[in-house]
């Protein structure tokens, strides 16, 4: 009967760890050959065909199409600089510069990756309509209701996540944390 | 002592449990990007997407400020033609295959001048192509698949809204399909 019990013990823990550690794996998308500045991450790895097989398990499991090594890259924002979650019902604002690209685009998704609705009909900005300070610094604020500038609609959701995309750059898979390449910082500033 | 050596069973089972189901999820995926697209799409033709909207998405994370057209393929009935027109800003080709790992990635600054042309075939196609015919490999871009099945994505930025309906017509006249008889 010990024999027993311990083979089923065994078979259950094995199986509440193994599945446990998949389904963590795979929901939060943990890869090797991440590139994380900040707040953004990003994995260059998973448009190519050195893609990790914990990348492609979670790449089948959102249904996410990733962009190309030669087309671009994705950078996922989900906290601000300080590592506080982004609240749709504050003020963030996001400042600074992008690495080198032909172009940007930075789209703001709910958790699911969903648009979110908003009265101005904006899910974000396009390097070419982004209004910039005569150094090329641009600063776009988050919010729930209108800022003057470069205002990006929040919906006023409780958790968005912020993509910044870069088309046809030279950031890549070499890239070194912070040395190499500049991501615009993210700071929260009014909360009700 | 003996929970001791039962426990390290177990976390040894658990490490193979893992490793395992990891490495069959995308064969198992039933909500990927394949499978997804899949009755929204015809085979061996361009499909212009939908532009994503707080109500729906036929993807997540989709950029909403580019037009997508997608031409799911099968390569089994013979070898496929490209044909994408350059929009005014930028435009992205991107293979993927049926587990939706990118293979093979182009845009237009690697490509000619008004339009990106390609053929499209499997190993064992190409190798029979060259037997029978002589191929001028210099102007003529030829992209191998590692798989018979897959998704082609044809993306096209607009940089400004307003410029979404050009960009969204000059994506819907790419052309996917079996080439044209000589």
């Amino acid at each position: 009967l010990r024999l027993l019990i311990g083979i089923l013990f065994t078979f259950a823990f094995a199986a509440a760890t193994g599945l446990g550690a998949t389904w963590l794996a795979v929901s939060h998308g943990y890869g090797f050959g991440d590139v994380t500045l900040g707040p953004w991450r990003a994995m260059p790895r998973s448009g190519s065909t050195s893609i990790d097989p914990f990348a492609r398990a979670a790449l089948a499991r959102s249904g996410e199409l990733p962009l190309g090594s030669g087309d671009g890259i994705a950078f996922f924002a989900r906290t601000d600089g300080v590592g506080q979650p982004l609240d749709g019902r504050c003020e963030v604002t996001l400042s600074g510069l992008t690495p080198v690209a032909r172009y940007w685009t930075l789209t703001l998704y709910d958790a699911e990756g969903g648009l979110v609705p908003n009265a101005l009909g904006r899910h974000g900005f396009t390097s070419a309509e982004t209004v910039r300070a005569s150094d090329g610094r641009f600063r776009i604020v988050i919010a729930p209701r209108s800022r003057p500038g470069n205002w990006l609609p929040s919906g006023g959701v409780q958790q968005y996540v912020l993509a910044l995309r870069l088309y046809d750059s030279t950031v890549g898979v070499a890239t070194h944390v912070g040395r190499d390449a500049a991501l615009p910082t993210l700071e929260r500033g009014a909360c009700p | 002592m003996r929970w001791i050596a039962w426990l390290l069973a177990a976390a040894f089972l658990g490490g193979i449990v893992h490793i395992v189901t990891v490495l069959a999820l995308p064969a198992a995926a039933t909500r990927d990007a394949y499978s997804r697209l899949a009755g929204a799409t015809t085979e061996n033709a361009v499909t212009l997407l939908p532009q994503p909207t707080p109500e729906q998405k036929l993807l997540p994370y989709m950029d909403p400020a580019f037009a997508v057209a997608i031409c799911r393929f099968d390569l089994a009935q013979g070898p496929l033609k490209l044909q994408v027109p350059l929009t005014q800003a930028y435009t992205s080709i991107t293979f993927y295959t049926r587990q939706g790992t990118v293979f093979y990635a182009i845009n237009d600054q690697a490509a000619g001048r008004r339009a990106i042309e390609l053929d499209f075939m499997t190993a064992a196609q190409r190798a029979a192509l060259q037997d029978d015919e002589e191929v001028t490999a210099a102007d003529r871009l030829i992209v191998e698949a590692p798989t018979e099945t897959g998704l082609i994505a044809l993306r096209a930025l607009a940089p400004e809204p307003g410029m979404l309906p050009a960009v969204r017509g000059a994506l819907g006249s790419a052309r996917c399909g079996p080439p044209p008889p000589p």
